[in-house]
């Protein structure tokens, strides 16, 4: 199974070469190339169980395929993990928040990691995805929804240059789900990445969108 | 050198190769034993401080060196398969364990019935019998570190990176015991082991250390052939191989 | 993009594990609870005669230090790999054996060094010579940070196993065997008014491979576990 190459024009920046994983008895997928460019969102579905998670984790560098490759810039990830992890944010099934830090300790924790990030920097995330007034409550009181936007504003301060995003809409509401297509979009036209994992389809305008279906 | 590595390090070819190897390490096995056993218990001398009980030696010092060597031998194939990824010494690795916990324990019980005549007990704190009790724990940890984990490519580099660590510790575990021993031991314990011993005794010993040698080549061989014929149960050089279609 | 520099990673980590610790205050304490308690079993069990104690404290004090740390490092990782943070952590650039070195850093500062502090009243206790306090608590000093950082490379191979208990318990006591001998070694040296120095050396010389070898050991132990 493989997508087209990157359109000319566009940079090349993320390759997959000749993937292929097992889990226990099952072969998930095998022999899976793409690349991927500047501005370019590459949507990956499938049935429940096919590996759409297990794929993302093969490519951020999480899960050793059995075979095959991952690049970032023509460099392995898993060689270079650092340089790849500086320019790549990860939004999981789970929120990763820390349930006795606020939203605010959350993020000024993990964006600290990646860049010196001001607290502006991140009330203004906080602010973007609607949590202004909630920046200081402790996550575990945080509704599911209110955690997924957490997660999200991480990624929007992150300055990364790849977006991984496994079901991003889950627990959101209509405008939840609007916004999380606009920042996609948005993402898109400042030369941005975004690898998306959904089951339902995505409402992205503009960029390049291409489709990945996992059997 | 890493095209050999390659070749051997394919399934298809180290059954090949196993199969053909088995019986001439087996059949040398029986028989440096058979004669390193009987030499041992009959032609040898007996000692003149130990008497006839000396001879459960024959046994013991070649099972304790077995114990070692083997754990070694488990360390260094984990830690290939780990760097290369190589599955087959992943499955080398995870035979030789339980051969080398039975070698140890055999090392354990010899030495405690030795222990029985010479000292009076079943078991004595001695600094040898204590690491082997030691390197018993490692195999077990080993071994139950593989079974807690289904899946089987985790379990391979887990495992392997345990028998490194352990690896790196035993010198530490060793050299640690002797220092305890040696500051609570008193001196009418001598150290098991090392007899002084005339050419006629050491001959029988290392033709016994050779067959143990070559009984743990063969059973490494026929465990590991098994552990490549269940991961490999599904494809198609082995129903050729096995003749089943 | 610029990213910060190590130093700063691990007072991060250091930082927010600390305070993490000190919002769940409770947790906190079982181990060191743990550590008392043992110690009182013994003459409850045994008897309480002074002589008795002496003899056995060396051995009590240390085998329930290293229990308390055992069972401590039992909870060390579980909650980051649960929540998902650690995942994060995986992502981050910055390198994951600094960062697990650092969660382990914190992890002592909040279980181990209560211990050593605790271990003169324990030692009182148990009637240990006066004598040989302060080398139990050098001793501890040292044996608590490497119990600490093997714990953590087990605890980060046993993460993700959900019968994980007794399992680090059969991991973790061989390799920590070294410690206790040469740290219980330490404590009785001083009480019979040897030099004990010999012993406070090998378990500094333990403590420095430990804390250069083993980050790196846990870091690939913690993508195991996370693969």
């Amino acid at each position: 199974m493989s997508t087209e190459p990157a359109e000319p024009g566009t940079e090349s920046l993320l390759e997959a070469k000749d993937l292929e994983l097992w889990r226990g008895e099952r072969r998930l997928f095998s022999q899976l190339s793409f690349s991927l460019g500047t501005g370019e969102l590459l949507h990956i579905t499938g049935v429940n169980g096919c590996g759409k998670t297990s794929l993302l984790r093969v490519l951020c560098g999480l899960t050793l395929p059995e075979t095959g490759e991952v690049s970032w810039r023509g460099q392995r990830v898993m060689r270079n993990r650092a340089d790849y992890h500086a320019e790549m944010t990860y939004v999981g099934h789970r929120e990763s928040l820390k349930g006795e830090l606020s939203a605010r300790e959350n993020l000024s924790f993990d964006l600290q990691l990646r860049h010196a990030s001001s607290p502006e920097d991140i009330d203004q995330a906080l602010d973007r995805v609607g949590l202004a007034r909630a920046r200081d409550v402790m996550a575990r009181g945080l509704s599911a929804g209110q955690k997924r936007r957490v997660s999200l504003a991480r990624a929007l301060a992150s300055r990364a240059r790849l977006w991984v995003l496994d079901e991003p809409y889950t627990n959101l509401d209509v405008p939840g789900r609007d916004f999380v297509d606009q920042v996609m979009s948005e993402h898109l036209a400042t030369n941005g990445l975004v690898l998306l994992v959904a089951h339902q389809s995505h409402g992205v305008t503009g960029g390049r969108i291409r489709q990945l279906e996992l059997a | 050198m890493w095209k050999f590595i390659h070749k051997f390090g394919s399934p298809p070819h180290f059954y090949r190769l196993s199969v053909v190897l088995t019986p001439w390490f087996g059949w040398a096995a029986a028989i440096l034993i058979t004669a390193g056993t009987l030499g041992g218990l009959y032609l040898a001398p007996p000692d003149y401080q130990q008497g006839e009980g000396f001879r459960i030696i024959y046994v013991h010092v070649p099972s304790a060196s077995m114990s070692m060597f083997v754990y070694v031998n488990m360390a260094l194939a984990a830690a290939v398969g780990l760097i290369w990824r190589i599955k087959l010494a992943h499955a080398v690795a995870a035979a030789a364990a339980p051969i080398g916990a039975s070698f140890t324990f055999l090392a354990l019980a010899t030495g405690s019935i030795w222990a029985k005549p010479m000292w009076g007990t079943w078991w004595v704190w001695d600094a040898r019998l204590t690491s082997e009790l030691v390197l018993l724990f490692l195999y077990f940890g080993y071994m139950a570190l593989r079974a807690a984990i289904d899946d089987e490519n985790r379990a391979d580099r887990a495992s392997a990176l345990l028998a490194i660590i352990g690896l790196i510790n035993i010198p530490i575990i060793k050299y640690s015991v002797e220092w305890w021993n040696t500051l609570h031991q008193p001196a009418t314990i001598s150290k098991m082991g090392k007899p002084a011993m005339d050419g006629d005794m050491l001959t029988w010993l290392l033709l016994n250390i050779a067959g143990f040698m070559c009984f743990f080549i063969a059973v490494l061989l026929i465990s590991a052939r098994a552990e490549v014929i269940r991961r490999a149960r599904d494809q198609k050089w082995l129903k050729q191989a096995l003749g089943v279609t | 993009m610029e990213v910060p520099g190590l130093g700063q990673a691990f007072a991060l980590q250091v930082g927010r594990d600390m305070r993490l610790a000190f919002r769940h205050l409770g947790q906190l304490a079982n181990p060191l609870m743990f550590f008392i308690m043992v110690t009182t079993l013994f003459p409850l069990a045994l008897n309480p005669s002074p002589q008795l104690l002496e003899a056995i404290a060396p051995g009590v004090v240390w085998v329930a230090a290293l229990l308390a740390s055992l069972l401590a490092s039992e909870s060390l990782f579980r909650q980051d790999v649960d929540d998902g943070t650690m995942e994060q952590l995986a992502l981050s650039p910055q390198p994951l054996a600094l960062m697990l070195l650092a969660k382990t850093a914190a992890h002592w500062l909040m279980t181990g060094l209560p211990l050593v502090l605790i271990s003169p009243i324990v030692a009182y206790g148990l009637f240990l010579p006066q004598e040989a306090v302060p080398v139990t608590m050098g001793a501890l000093a040292l044996a608590t940070p490497i119990l600490s950082l093997i714990g953590g490379m087990m605890a980060a191979l046993t993460v993700g196993l959900r019968r994980g208990g007794g399992l680090l318990s059969l991991l973790i006591l061989p390799i920590a065997m070294p410690v206790l001998i040469f740290g219980a070694r330490a404590t009785d040296l001083a009480m019979t008014g040897m030099e004990s120095v010999g012993a406070i050396y090998l378990l500094a010389a333990l403590l420095l491979l430990a804390m250069s070898l083993s980050p790196f050991a846990m870091a690939a132990a913690m993508r195991i576990s996370l693969d």
